[in-house]
């Protein structure tokens, strides 16, 4: 936990976004409990949660800013940053990590030239340490996107980035 | 009718490796041949044994085909399916024997395995309601509805002496009884579901969720009468899109057969279930930061008392339980508390899964009765160490667990024993390590884990397991003193002692079991300065032997140029250069390099 970066990064979300988020809100906000579902829902309309959506949100809600700035920035899957077009993620579950995944998530680091939750400049990559995904059998797993790649070693790294660095 | 059957595992696992292409890929060679009157392909959840994935089973054999790729698809189709061959080569091996093909169950993986909670996953179509029902599904629901009251079924739970599957074990039927009687005039109250796995290397609840989803269902309407509430909440985490797909279309299946809603088989009780993501907190598995959480706040545990049980989600009474744990229910109604409390240990009772992982052969998830040996699980079920390396270490119960040393194997699992060897049963993941993982290094680990998932509320967690990461630390990095151990001895038993929930309780305990049996390990690292596994990259240096034949190799896969020499003459390590990447190590052909 324990991120609080504002994104620098220009907010360029669209009128037709906005109105999107805005009738969901709507639509939920007598839920109990409707904060973190609708949050949810801005990150699958605008792939993160840049302090302008969050007004939006609290407006929506009539609620403080400052809660649901706690909110985003207590729970890991908020992203207050935009992630890269291919989003690159490396379990450190444990069952990855004793076979080796930190060492594929240093190489991954290094060849991208940027650390863990950060982009690259072009915006093509982004990387970060997951939580256990689930698929220990394929240990150690690098996901790029939905595309998963397992039973990997440090190796088989630049192989994989360069395929989606063609693409 | 169909004469043949294909099951293909559409788990998290098997569908990482693919699956979900080749049962596409299946489906449109089997039209091609035209068999599609013929064959019907079906996909299930997870069957378990997640090393050789993708999975497929061809029924009336039961032919175990491990490790399908795509391209395998059309021979699997023309020879088997249409002529009859069996397409040998893709047969997983421990099923092949002299006289034709073996069962699954008399695999090693399967043969001591006895599945309750996961006795659907990988049978049933588990988008399909209809093939839950025909297994007695929704059974035990109606039996509680239409034959029991309340008291009664809390009477039959209490008695078959399930306990809490989320690690804890606190006894079901006694939670279930507080939530009933405790408020007695509460206007509302809740049933609520933990599927937040949080434990990294644990995926039983996944299981269960993608492959038997109606379960899950089933289990909190029996809770939801037998407490008095109409609504339930299921806490998934939000990695989990498959499980999270599954449960919904069951939700809305079971909402359109009756089995969800108004007047459920027509007994006048009403009950209703809703989902909510999680967002990646693990605080948020302890039961009072995932009510915190449901209510749309930040998932910081509240203390306790007051319990659930009485001033719950939204304040109301309400009882929470782990989905392994709802998995038991219809089967204990319907089979009775004797069937359930005949299986297990004195106090332990039932069948535990188990998320093997790490160092074994045989990845996957394996559920046995209570009091099986970590050994059984570890050599027979799960075929033990890969490359001949020696075991050093079973990890359970994550990051609140300990590590179980080689003189433990043969402890029968329950509990209570767990606790005796210093680690907790957990959610269930057990990762095995070998003599390649530092044990400091693993301790430090799980630190950093909980460290970075400590809300942050209660001092003794925020503050205490910092310094303790910072000790580690300084150990690992070479410069730790052995009074550093007392000291953290010292600090370990504070922050258990003061912190307000289980996160921090139990934080320190990886630290503490290491401590326990490893303690050679930690002065290893203190006074030789020296890691023994060589994973402490500080404390590793790296040689060249007598044997190296001066090919260059490794000078030339050098990323820092810290190798010289000439050809044909030994090489040299500047070890001031070194970053002790282990490219050399990798390169060269002659096993002339080592880590000291």
């Amino acid at each position: 936990m324990g991120k609080s970066t504002i994104s620098k990064i220009p907010f360029k979300g669209t009128a037709e976004q906005e109105q999107k988020l805005r009738e969901f809100i709507a639509a939920n906000k007598d839920v109990q409990g409707a904060l973190m579902p609708i949050m949810q829902e801005a990150q699958e309309i605008y792939g993160y949660l840049p302090i302008e959506v969050q007004k939006i949100i609290a407006e929506g809600l009539n609620i403080p800013l400052e809660e649901v700035y706690g909110v985003a920035t207590f729970y890991a899957q908020f992203n207050l940053n935009p992630k890269g077009q291919y989003k690159i993620g490396v379990c450190l579950g444990t069952a990855c990590y004793v076979k080796g995944s930190q060492d594929v998530f240093d190489k991954a680091c290094s060849v991208l030239g940027i650390s863990n939750g950060d982009v690259t400049e072009d915006g093509k990559f982004s990387i970060e340490a997951t939580r256990c995904i689930g698929c220990c059998g394929l240990a150690p797993v690098l996901t790029v996107n939905d595309d998963v790649y397992g039973r990997l070693t440090a190796d088989d790294v630049p192989g994989i980035i360069e395929k989606y660095q063609k693409m | 009718m169909y004469r043949s059957h294909v099951l293909i595992c559409g788990g998290t696992g098997c569908s990482s490796s693919g699956s979900a292409k080749i049962l596409s890929e299946m489906e449109s060679e089997i039209k091609k041949q035209g068999l599609e009157n013929e064959v019907k392909v079906v996909q299930t959840g997870c069957f378990g044994l997640c090393a050789l994935g993708p999975i497929m089973i061809v029924y009336p054999e039961g032919c175990f085909y491990s490790r399908v790729t795509v391209e395998d698809v059309p021979e699997i189709v023309s020879e088997h399916l249409l002529k009859g061959r069996v397409v040998t080569r893709l047969l997983y091996q421990e099923t092949v024997s002299d006289d034709g093909i073996k069962s699954l169950n008399e695999t090693n993986f399967y043969k001591k395995q006895h599945r309750v909670a996961l006795r659907n996953c990988g049978v049933i179509n588990p988008e399909n309601i209809e093939e839950y029902i025909a297994v007695d599904g929704y059974a035990a629901l109606g039996k509680v509805l239409t034959e029991m009251t309340p008291d009664e079924v809390i009477d039959v739970i209490l008695k078959s002496g399930l306990r809490g599957r989320g690690g804890a074990g606190f006894p079901t039927g006694k939670k279930w009884q507080l939530a009933r009687n405790l408020v007695p005039d509460a206007d509302q109250k809740y049933v609520c579901c933990n599927a937040d796995e949080g434990d990294p290397g644990a995926f039983m609840d996944r299981s269960v969720l993608e492959g038997d989803p109606h379960a899950l269902i089933e289990a909190m309407a029996i809770a939801g009468y037998a407490i008095g509430a109409t609504q339930g909440f299921v806490y998934v985490r939000a990695e989990y899109p498959i499980a999270v797909k599954r449960l919904r279309i069951a939700i809305e299946q079971a909402r359109e057969y009756g089995l969800l809603g108004k007047n459920i088989f027509d007994s006048g009780f009403d009950f209703d279930m809703d989902i909510r993501l999680g967002a990646g907190a693990f605080v948020c598995g302890e039961e009072t930061a995932l009510m915190t959480s449901i209510e749309g706040h930040r998932g910081e545990p509240r203390p306790r008392p007051p319990f659930p049980a009485e001033k719950g989600l939204f304040g109301k009474p309400s009882v929470l339980n782990n989905v392994e744990t709802y998995a038991n229910i219809p089967q204990i109604i319907l089979k009775g508390a004797d069937w359930f409390s005949s299986m297990g240990t004195e106090k332990s009772k039932g069948t535990k899964v188990f998320a093997l992982g790490g160092k074994i052969v045989n990845t996957g998830l394996v559920e046995v009765p209570m009091g099986t040996t970590l050994r059984e699980i570890i050599e027979d079920i799960g075929g033990g160490i890969p490359n001949g390396k020696k075991f050093k270490a079973a990890q359970t119960g994550g990051p609140s667990g300990g590590c179980i040393p080689a003189q433990h194997l043969d402890t029968p699992i329950d509990y209570d024993n767990l606790i005796a060897i210093g680690s907790m049963m957990g959610s269930g993941g057990l990762i095995v390590m070998d003599e390649d993982n530092c044990m400091v290094d693993i301790a430090k680990f799980f630190l950093e884990f909980t460290v970075d998932e400590s809300c942050g509320k209660c001092t003794p967690c925020r503050i205490g397991n910092k310094r303790l990461l910072e000790l580690l630390n300084k150990i690992t990095s070479g410069n730790g003193t052995l009074e550093d151990l007392d000291k953290m001895e010292e600090l370990c038993y504070y922050i258990k002692e003061n912190s307000l929930c289980g996160l921090g309780q139990t934080a320190p305990n990886p630290v503490l079991s290491t401590l326990r049996y490893f303690r050679d390990e930690y002065v290893a690292h203190i006074v030789d300065k020296r890691c023994p596994a060589g994973v402490c990259k500080k404390l590793v240096t790296f040689e060249i032997l007598d044997t190296c034949k001066g090919c260059t190799k490794c000078a030339r896969n050098c990323p820092v140029n810290a190798i010289t020499g000439k050809v044909k003459e030994k090489h040299v390590i500047d070890t001031a250069k070194c970053i002790k990447c282990g490219a050399c190590i990798d390169n060269c052909n002659f096993n002339a390099i080592i880590k000291k």
